[in-house]
């Protein structure tokens, strides 16, 4: 069953030179005269074709409106956005973004879930099919495939999403915290087969967190975001192979580094939301943290 | 598995088997009709008249009048004529007011436009439309069909408008960033995502059709061309003094009533599998 799989994926692998995402001079803010907010200020970077790169940053700090303005359905007040070159002038077929919270469509069985994107544009075939009902196998999706989404469970769910996702193969995927809410468990069986997904099939992904670990495992990338107006404080690439664990971060020399650096350029941002003297506590809090890590 | 209703699967083994909620109805319907039996008869049983309620016929009275009614063609003609009437004022009423709630829903410059005047007329009750739809319209059945109409027009309308509008956003982008065009977006999202909402307000505006039928009948009804119908029934058998009539008229409606929300209930459930427990 795997093995099917694999080969199907294989035949996708070329598209990984898909999905060269360049954000230019970014400016983005809400709001008029005193109540304005200035939410996102002169943001630069670049996303590799076939990376996942994983931005991380305060909570509140803008990346969900980063993720917006990639997806197209937020245009930025300056700067440009664009992939492989070309302008993001709205929603389109060549990103794909996954919530926070669950945006499955309640009214359709799951299967026509994952499809829909391909039936709504006319595109699907046999092949298609074949794709959905293999991954669903995959993930473990394979007896809810005409039940409704209300019979799944949180985990089940965001599962299903990832496969809707995989099947529409855009160009980039921009994932918005998408394990959020679910529990320790699950989350951790998520990040192993999403890590798992993406290097079966290479994509240019965006995957947004605000967990450390998180990023640690799945990262070909992290970026530091600072607080608001964001901008990239950091860029760190993590060359360690996957599969990655929780347990093989803690004896990996190179993954303890990696964990100080982005922890340490997380907690200069996030101090910044302290004031006073809770920022001194907060500061002695962190410098024994940094103890144990090291 | 008590013995007792294995060996003896008579009239107590079988209320056993009934579910609580069965079983409490009954005893309620039971116990309503023995108290109401009893105050009617209160004056040769307890040689004084319940004030109010001993004027009620009693309702073995009740169900004799009924009995007699079941073979009686225009007590069934009247029932027919309200159903066509409430199926007629609901189905236009359904017709309209569900594309002008999504209209509402979808579009500001539509909202901005006709939504205040929609509110305006909202709170004058249809029954005050009366007078006005018998000048309206060139037969006294298009009016009493109007005034049924109004009644389930604004519930349909703004229950459709509601939905449309908390149809989840992260939803519609979702299928916006899969590259669905407007109309597929409106079809297969937006559409079923207001679906519950239109059968909840379909449910609530059947409701308010039969209470409406009855008044609309009362007023424009009689004189021949264009009566008939529960609501009339009871008129004559007020003017008749027949106490008993009465009372069959107003448990016929509410039987009726009963019966096209349990069909709407049962049709909206089948439009809307997902709500179902899998």
């Amino acid at each position: 069953m795997t093995n099917h799989v694999e080969t199907q994926d294989a035949s996708v692998a070329g598209e990984a030179t898909r999905g060269f995402t360049e954000i230019l001079a970014l400016y983005h803010g809400f709001g008029r005269g005193a109540q304005r907010i200035e939410v996102i200020e002169n943001c630069e970077f670049k996303l590799k074709p076939g990376k996942l790169t994983v931005m991380i940053g305060p909570s509140g700090c803008g990346k969900s409106t980063l993720a917006k303005l990639l997806a197209g359905y937020l245009h930025p007040d300056e700067g440009s956005l664009l992939i492989d070159g070309r302008h993001i002038a709205g929603p389109g077929k060549d990103r794909l973004m996954v919530f926070q919270e669950s945006a499955l469509f309640p009214w359709m069985v799951n299967e026509e879930n994952a499809l829909y994107g391909l039936l709504a544009s006319g595109q699907v075939g046999a092949g298609a099919r074949q794709r959905v009902t293999a991954l669903m196998d995959r993930v473990g999706l394979g007896r809810f495939r005409h039940k409704y989404p209300g019979a799944l469970s949180g985990g089940m769910q965001r599962r299903l999403e990832m496969v809707r996702a995989l099947v529409n193969e855009p160009a980039l995927f921009i994932l918005d915290e998408p394990f959020r809410g679910l529990d320790a468990m699950t989350r951790t069986l998520m990040q192993e087969h999403f890590a798992q997904m993406f290097e079966e099939g290479r994509r240019t992904a965006l995957f947004i967190t605000t967990d450390i670990d998180e990023a640690l495992l799945l990262a070909d990338e992290i970026l530091v975001m600072s607080s608001r107006p964001m901008k990239v404080t950091r860029r760190i690439t993590v060359d360690v192979p996957r599969p990655r664990t929780v347990a093989g971060m803690i004896k990996d020399e190179r993954m303890k580094h990696i964990k100080v650096a982005v922890t340490k350029a997380l907690y200069s941002e996030a101090i910044k939301a302290f004031d006073g003297s809770s920022r001194a506590v907060a500061a002695a809090g962190f410098e024994k943290f940094l103890d144990t890590t090291q | 598995m008590t013995p007792h209703a294995n060996t003896h699967p008579g009239a107590i083994g079988r209320w056993r088997t009934l579910p609580s909620a069965g079983r409490r109805a009954a005893v309620s319907l039971i116990v309503m009709l023995l108290a109401w039996e009893l105050i009617a008869h209160s004056p040769r049983l307890f040689g004084f008249e319940v004030p109010y309620l001993g004027v009620l016929p009693a309702p073995s009275a009740v169900i004799g009048e009924w009995v007699m009614l079941l073979g009686d063609a225009h007590y069934w003609g009247s029932w027919y004529l309200s159903f066509t009437r409430v199926f007629a004022g609901f189905i236009s009423a359904l017709l309209l007011g569900v594309p002008l709630g999504l209209w509402f829903a979808i579009s500001p410059t539509m909202r901005n436009l006709f939504f205040p005047v929609f509110e305006m007329l909202r709170p004058v009750p249809p029954i005050a439309w009366v007078p006005a739809a018998i000048i309206f319209w060139p037969t006294q059945e298009l009016s009493i069909i109007s005034v049924i109409f109004l009644g389930a027009f604004y519930t349909i309308t703004l229950n459709t408008y509601n939905g449309g509008r908390r149809v989840d956003l992260a939803i519609i982008q979702s299928a916006r960033s899969m590259g669905a065009s407007r109309s597929n977006i409106f079809r297969r999202i937006v559409l079923p995502g207001t679906l519950p909402s239109i059968v909840a307000g379909a449910a609530i505006g059947m409701g308010i059709t039969w209470e409406v039928v009855v008044a609309a009948e009362l007023i424009s009804g009689g004189n021949g061309g264009g009566g008939g119908g529960l609501g009339l029934f009871m008129w004559d058998a007020y003017l008749a003094g027949n106490h008993e009539q009465i009372l069959v008229g107003m448990l016929s409606i509410g039987l009726a009533g009963y019966f096209s929300s349990g069909l709407l209930r049962r049709f909206g459930g089948l439009l809307t599998p997902w709500l179902s427990r899998n």
